[in-house]
């Protein structure tokens, strides 16, 4: 029977697992370093602030592994040994594999500041980051001031975790507006104010220069690049962002950039060996999208590509198009297709924003072909499916404005603005 | 780092409550405390005033406390620090509630003298004694232990759904259901039947909440029951008309259209008070596949139960006689379904295990009529939860806070529908989702139940999918 190990069991790992296991009757192991059981990593910041305990992270029940016969092993992966088909363990066990699939995640970026590996200096990705915020920020008496480096989708979410138990925090965020990089300025104007409607001490255009020890060497103090000061602190957060975790891949045969690199068919360059989730690296991007997509759902995909695949139907991962969505503290968030920070070339924003709520819609479109590109919704859900088939179909931005209705997702009886945002829209129009 | 243990990250501290929220909170203690004096066997003088203090008190500090709670903090989902509180974690707080809640069933049913009702009508004492006021202004007798009951079950539902909506206060299906749930508790089955009884305090009893149907209302069909609707006048043979025609005709239609949710959290009191009341403790419930199992086999065992238990008595009634097949009807049918699920089920399990099992044992592992509106909802109706696209991180938060223990996680990340006979359609899985995934809506039957080997988004198995649907 053909053995196909996993290493990694996040979202990208397990379902591969779990659609392997439907398509065929295959040896199938998971090898994690991790956690026994698959949990959702999204969801690490509810179990801080009390929302879930762990064990509801974890959307499978425990028996779930054994009746499907998917084998668990925990272990550090040290080195993959490609010419002998076997996997070498930080304790010298040995695994062989006939086909291996590499999905491994990230790890959170440092930039080699000066104090990054001193107590109570962390990111937040694995399930050890969450026992250490809980072990250096447990309650405000023990830490009295937490520092966040980095302003991004964790950034925030730590910031968030930390309010709920009524610590103070300051979030140095580097850019001019929070995540201005990818949002335009209208939505992100939004989410400064909301910052500080959390008693979020918020940092525009602030680095971290260095990390203060304390004498038994845990954090006290950091210092801002740009100012020189120097804030106290028991905790600091680093959410630079993140980048693929295969270090231990480099002495193999395995090809790597920043990431593992890969084919449209999640190939690397080994026969028998595939990569997919957060450490796969297209080796040419697809559309406009990032060689390296640290996603939840497209891990998800390349999990179901890459079954179909080994299981003999070879399929290319075909991402459709862009969407996301995210939280920010009390504003929900999604898009779908391409709203950029910037309009492009020939690219136009119409933006809306409710006047006292925070809701707003900004839609990206070409200017001459009036084609729509994508949106952005603020404190509106939208139905996926639909816009799906409007950016299929080309849809103009006219079409969409229009027909917004149609595409609601937000729960019945909750005020509609399809109206107001039309009307605004046809005004712009006529004063530009 | 053990296995798959609870995450035990040590426990924060308790926020700080303010100098508002602890007065809310002392004067709606006071306000409880008036009563347990009383249950404790002290007979207050100037009943009345005492009566008005307490409701005044336990109403006004719990609004106040809630309102300074949630309007402090910006609009939102407030479930901050749920698992780490000793009422709503199973924790020493939620088992003493749920001792104290238990024990005070119990006396209800069974040993009513024990909360000061005389049985002969005679003089009150105690607890009982303390409405009897009320009682007396609205139908000019004492009070019972169920008029004891029912008002305070209706203040529970008015101050703790005020509660609910100053914590959902972003959230319009909340608002406005939480609105209906105060509103149905409030007048019909609390002052309409109050002020009907006085009026028609010449005729014999019946049951006069008129949304309180067959078979949630267990003893409508009872003979006795029966010959006091007949004999209850115009109104009694009104109520007897119109209970047929909700279960019959009614019920189905609209479970139908919207689903049983109309019913299950919007009017019902069962589940009114799982709503208000028993909001702390809806992420008690099991999500596991096996309580689901157990939950199926025995909704509809104690559906087919009342079922049987009606027609015996039916066939009695109209066969004038007190034994079925030659046993008495009463002693083997109509009694051992009253003690064990009318009492036993409904009351001290389905509401004293609150802070134990969650809020809605009772709806979702034993009310036959939430059994009955459920086939339709799974088989035969315009109802589901839509789940939107790709969009779902597998959080879980729906599935924790599901009060009917519905894995809703477990359809939402394979891009399905929610089609299930248990949702009582409360919205709070739509309302907790950080990610926009699910709306509980009404649409065609067609595509209702969706495919689910989908690759979400995947570009040409999702336009598949799409045209599939059209
Ligand atoms: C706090 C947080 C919030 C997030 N929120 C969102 C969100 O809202 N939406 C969204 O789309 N995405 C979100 N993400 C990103 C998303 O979680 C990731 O994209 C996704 O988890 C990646 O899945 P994966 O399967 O590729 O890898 P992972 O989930 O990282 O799994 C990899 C596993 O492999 C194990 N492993 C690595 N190396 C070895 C080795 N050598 N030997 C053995 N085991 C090894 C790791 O320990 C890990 O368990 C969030 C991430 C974090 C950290
Ligand atoms: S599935 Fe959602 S709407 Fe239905 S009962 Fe559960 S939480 Fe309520
Ligand atoms: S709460 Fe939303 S995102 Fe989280 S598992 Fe449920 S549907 Fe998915």
């Amino acid at each position: 029977m053909e053995h196909i190990v996993i290493i990694g069991n996040g979202i990208s790992g397990v379902t591969a697992a779990r659609h392997i296991r439907k398509k065929s009757d295959k040896k199938i192991t998971i090898v994690s370093a991790e956690s026994e059981y698959f949990f959702s990593r999204t969801a690490l910041m509810y179990v801080y602030m009390g929302h879930m305990k762990f064990e509801h992270t974890q959307p499978y029940e425990n028996w779930f592994w054994k009746k499907n016969r998917i084998e668990l092993k925990q272990g550090f992966v040290q080195q993959i040994e490609t010419t002998k088909k076997e996997l070498i363990f930080e304790n010298g066990e040995t695994l062989q594999y006939d086909k291996l699939i590499i999905a491994t995640g990230s790890k959170p970026n440092k930039f080699g500041w000066l104090g990054q590996d001193l107590k109570g200096v962390q990111g937040l990705y694995s399930k050890q980051d969450l026992e250490n915020v809980g072990k250096y920020a447990p309650n405000n008496k023990e830490c009295k001031r937490a520092v966040i480096v980095g302003g991004g989708l964790i950034g925030i979410e730590l910031a968030e975790m930390l309010r709920s138990r009524d610590i103070p925090v300051t979030f140095l965020v580097r850019e001019t507006s929070f995540w201005n990089g990818v949002l335009p300025k209208g939505e992100s104007e939004l989410i400064n104010k909301h910052i500080i409607e959390h008693h979020i001490d918020l940092r525009l255009n602030s680095n971290l220069k260095e990390i203060i020890s304390d004498e038994n060497g845990k954090a006290k103090a950091i210092v801002v690049a740009e100012t020189g000061e120097i804030i106290p602190c028991d905790f600091v957060g680093l959410t630079a962002g993140v980048s693929p975790n295969i270090d231990f891949i480099k002495s193999s045969k395995v090809e790597i950039n920043r990431g593992v690199l890969v084919n449209r068919f999640l190939e690397t360059n080994i026969e028998d060996v595939f990569a997919i989730g957060d450490c796969a690296e297209q080796r040419e991007a697809i559309g406009n999208r990032r060689p390296i997509e640290a996603v939840w759902y497209t891990g998800r995909m390349m999990g179901e590509t890459v079954a179909q695949t080994i299981c003999g139907n070879k399929i290319e991962y075909k991402p459709g198009h862009w969407f996301n969505s995210a939280k920010f503290l009390d504003i929900e968030y999604q898009t779908y297709g391409w709203v950029w920070a910037q309009p492009r070339e020939n690219e136009a924003h119409f933006y809306w924003e409710h006047s006292n709520k925070k809701i707003c819609v900004n839609v990206n479109y070409n200017k001459t072909t009036r084609q729509f590109i994508g949106i952005n919704t603020f404190g509106i859900r939208m139905r996926h499916e639909i816009f799906d088939k409007w950016l299929t179909e080309n849809k103009t931005v006219e079409y969409v404005i229009e027909n917004l209705s149609t595409a609601n997702f937000d729960p019945e009886f909750f005020k509609k603005y399809e109206k107001e945002i039309s009307t605004a829209f046809k005004n712009q129009l006529v004063t530009a | 780092m053990s296995k798959n243990s609870s995450f035990s990250i040590s426990n924060p501290d308790k926020l700080k409550l303010d100098a508002v929220q602890k007065i809310g909170l002392i004067v709606a203690l006071l306000g409880v405390s008036i009563l347990f004096v009383a249950w404790f066997g002290i007979t207050f003088p100037y009943p009345a005033v005492f009566l008005s203090i307490s409701a005044l008190f336990i109403f006004i500090g719990t609004v106040v406390y809630a309102k300074q709670t949630y309007l402090k903090q910006p609009a939102g989902i407030k479930n901050n620090n749920v698992w780490f509180n000793s009422l709503s974690n199973r924790g020493v707080l939620g088992w003493f509630l749920g001792i104290v809640l238990t024990l005070f069933y119990v006396l209800l049913y069974w040993f009513p003298s024990y909360l000061g009702y005389d049985p002969s009508g005679a003089q009150n004492r105690g607890l009982v004694a303390l409405f009897d006021p009320l009682s007396l202004f609205f139908n000019g007798k004492i009070a019972s232990q169920w008029f004891v009951y029912g008002t305070l079950y209706t203040l529970l539902i008015a101050s703790l759904g005020i509660k609910f909506m100053y914590k959902y206060r972003h959230n319009r299906y909340q608002l406005i259901r939480t609105v209906v749930v105060i509103v149905s508790q409030l007048f019909l089955a609390y002052l309409i039947p109050e002020i009907l009884e006085g009026l028609n305090s010449d005729t014999p009893y019946f049951a006069k909440d008129i949304k309180n149907m067959w078979p949630l209302n267990y003893y409508f069909f009872e003979p006795w029951h029966l010959d006091n609707m007949i004999n209850g006048g115009t109104l009694g043979m009104l109520y007897l008309v119109i209970g047929i025609f909700m279960f019959l005709v009614f019920t189905p239609i609209i479970t139908y259209y919207v689903g049983k949710r109309w019913y299950c959290s919007w009017v019902c009191g069962c589940g009114g008070l799982a709503e208000t009341a028993g909001d702390s403790f809806r992420q008690l419930s099991s999500k596991t596949v096996s309580s689901w199992k157990i939950e199926r086999w025995m909704i509809h065992t104690v559906m087919v139960l009342i079922f049987i238990v009606t027609a015996v008595v039916l066939y009695g009634y109209f066969a004038n006689s007190g034994e079925f097949l030659g046993i008495s009807i009463y002693n083997y049918f109509s009694k051992p379904y009253g003690f064990l699920i009318g009492a036993m089920f409904s009351g001290v399990v389905g509401v004293g295990f609150y802070p134990v099992l969650g809020s809605r044992v009772w709806c979702r592992f034993g009310c036959p009529l939430a059994g009955y509106m459920g086939l339709f909802q799974r088989f035969k109706s315009r109802f589901r939860i839509t789940t939107n696209g790709g969009q779902c991180i597998s959080c879980g938060n729906c599935s924790t806070y599901c009060e009917q223990g519905i894995d809703v996680r477990a359809y939402a990340q394979k891009g399905e529908n929610i089609v299930r006979a248990s949702c009582v359609g409360c919205g709070i899985c739509s309302a907790v989702c950080p990610r926009g995934v699910l709306k509980l809506e009404n649409g065609p039957e067609e595509g209702r139940i969706n495919p689910t080997d989908v690759l979400l988004g995947n570009d040409i198995d999702l336009m598949n999918y799409v045209n599939k649907k059209q």
